[in-house]
């Protein structure tokens, strides 16, 4: 079984119909990436996978758990995805290392010497270690966002979903963030990432997602899908991106 | 039987004021409870709460304190209870207080962004460990000053309590001025001795305003 299945999702906001129907699998180890035009329910599908966001029919189950069951431990599942989102989110009264080690210590319990290593080694793969003791506000754009994912990988998680991380930062730091998911790929977590960085799409992607008008409209290996369209509407996203 | 304004007088008006002092801390102290409640009912509550919360705080607002100190003052004998003038004024100033702090650290708590309920949600935080890690830490540091500041108008507002007879500060201004009929210099102590007690808080309150919005650019 897929570590992520998504059946016939379906989400409103009032009468607004978000995702009509949207049904995807994510395996274990793999990288998909989702486009498509603001509006078209990318971030909602990414957040409705940790249940940040409930659906209305269909389901989602991620590593065998039905997201929307009520019966559902959200904690639980939360500990296994781990999500970073646009604008960072680092707590701003914590330093880095309190914002890592808050939920090992809270959620998992962690002791303090393991909480320390955890939070060390979850920097040392941001490249970060030094800025251990910094608070939120002495850090670049770039730099909180690298604090931001240590601090999902500290729960240990079986993947991570990537809601945008790049689009408010300044274009000379966009690059230190790719980065650290390119590093990440390469360890083979699996990801789930929205973006409008194609040339990362392409490198990275083991599968890029179009989405239009709240469904899948088109799917494929990143060469293909960039370089042959089968849709008009891809074809026309594509152009006005690149 | 008129006497001179003096020495004696002075000490009579400082143990009035021990008793404003007393009936402030008794009313932010207490106050401070239930204002923590209500401000978290009325903001992060089940909705019948929230109402409860929000009329609480309307009632309050919305009437003279004077009117609730008689409320209080005469209801607790009209009810049957013996209690003393302090005990009366004490709960009214409580649920004076209770209202008004609930109110400010409402609008301190809703200033916390909801991004910040979002990526501690997402940690897989509970609802009570995102308020106790992440949401009040932050909310604290914005209700500090308008805290210390609202401390002032406790103090002064304590000095509705001398009409119902309970002898604070202005209620022994009250009895020294009957027995020097000196009123101007004798109010004019009083005066200072209110001044002297609220004028640090306001300081203090300014400090803390700039101090921490230094601290945080955002």
């Amino acid at each position: 079984m897929s570590l992520i299945q998504i059946n016939n999702a379906v989400k409103k906001f009032g009468s607004l119909e978000v995702l009509k129907g949207v049904s995807l699998e994510i395996d274990e180890g793999e990288i998909v990436v989702i486009i498509g035009r603001s509006g078209s329910g990318k971030s909602t599908l990414l957040r409705c996978i940790n249940g940040l966001e409930k659906v209305q029919s269909g389901d989602i189950w991620v590593n065998g758990i039905n997201v929307n069951s009520p019966k559902t431990d959200l904690r639980r599942l939360r500990q296994q995805i781990g999500i970073v989102f646009q604008s960072y989110n680092l707590f701003p009264h914590l330093t880095v290392g309190q914002n890592i080690m808050l939920a090992p210590r809270v959620v998992q319990k962690a002791s303090n010497a393991e909480n320390l290593k955890l939070a060390k080694d979850a920097l040392a793969r941001v490249q970060m270690e030094e800025k251990i003791d910094a608070y939120p506000r002495q850090l670049s754009g770039g730099q909180q966002q690298r604090v931001a994912i240590a601090r999902s990988l500290a729960m240990k998680p079986k993947m991570m979903l990537f809601d945008e991380i790049t689009s408010a930062l300044d274009p000379e730091l966009i690059g230190e963030v790719l980065k650290v998911l390119e590093n990440l790929a390469h360890e083979g977590m699996t990801m789930a990432l929205v973006t409008h960085e194609m040339g990362f799409a392409r490198r990275v992607a083991n599968r890029v997602i179009f989405m239009h008008e709240g469904k899948i409209w088109e799917t494929g290996q990143p060469d293909k899908l960039f370089d042959s369209p089968k849709t008009s509407e891809l074809a026309s996203f594509i152009n006005s991106v690149l | 039987m008129l006497r001179e304004l003096g020495v004696d007088d002075f000490i009579l008006l400082l143990t009035g004021a021990q008793w404003t002092i007393l009936l402030s801390l008794v009313a932010f102290v207490g106050g401070g409870l239930i204002g923590l409640f209500t401000a978290i009912a009325r903001s992060l509550g089940p909705l019948p709460l929230r109402w409860l919360a929000a009329g609480y705080i309307q009632v309050v607002q919305g009437t003279p304190l004077l009117g609730q100190l008689f409320l209080f003052y005469y209801g607790f004998s009209i009810f049957g209870f013996d209690v003393s003038a302090f005990i009366a004024v004490s709960t009214a100033m409580i649920l004076f207080s209770g209202a008004f702090l609930g109110d400010i650290w409402r609008g301190c708590i809703e200033s916390v962004p909801e991004t910040q309920w979002e990526a501690s949600e997402a940690l897989g935080l509970s609802f009570t460990e995102q308020l106790r890690y992440v949401i009040l830490p932050q909310a604290v540091q914005v209700a500090i000053p308008p805290t210390v500041g609202f401390m002032a108008q406790i103090v002064k507002n304590t000095s509705l309590a001398a009409l119902v007879g309970f002898v604070d500060l202005l209620r022994m201004g009250q009895l020294v001025t009957a027995a020097t009929f000196e009123p101007f210099a004798v109010y004019m102590i009083v005066a200072l001795m209110y001044f002297s007690l609220c004028y640090p808080l306001s300081v203090w309150s300014y400090h803390l305003e700039r101090k921490l919005n230094v601290a945080d650019p955002n």
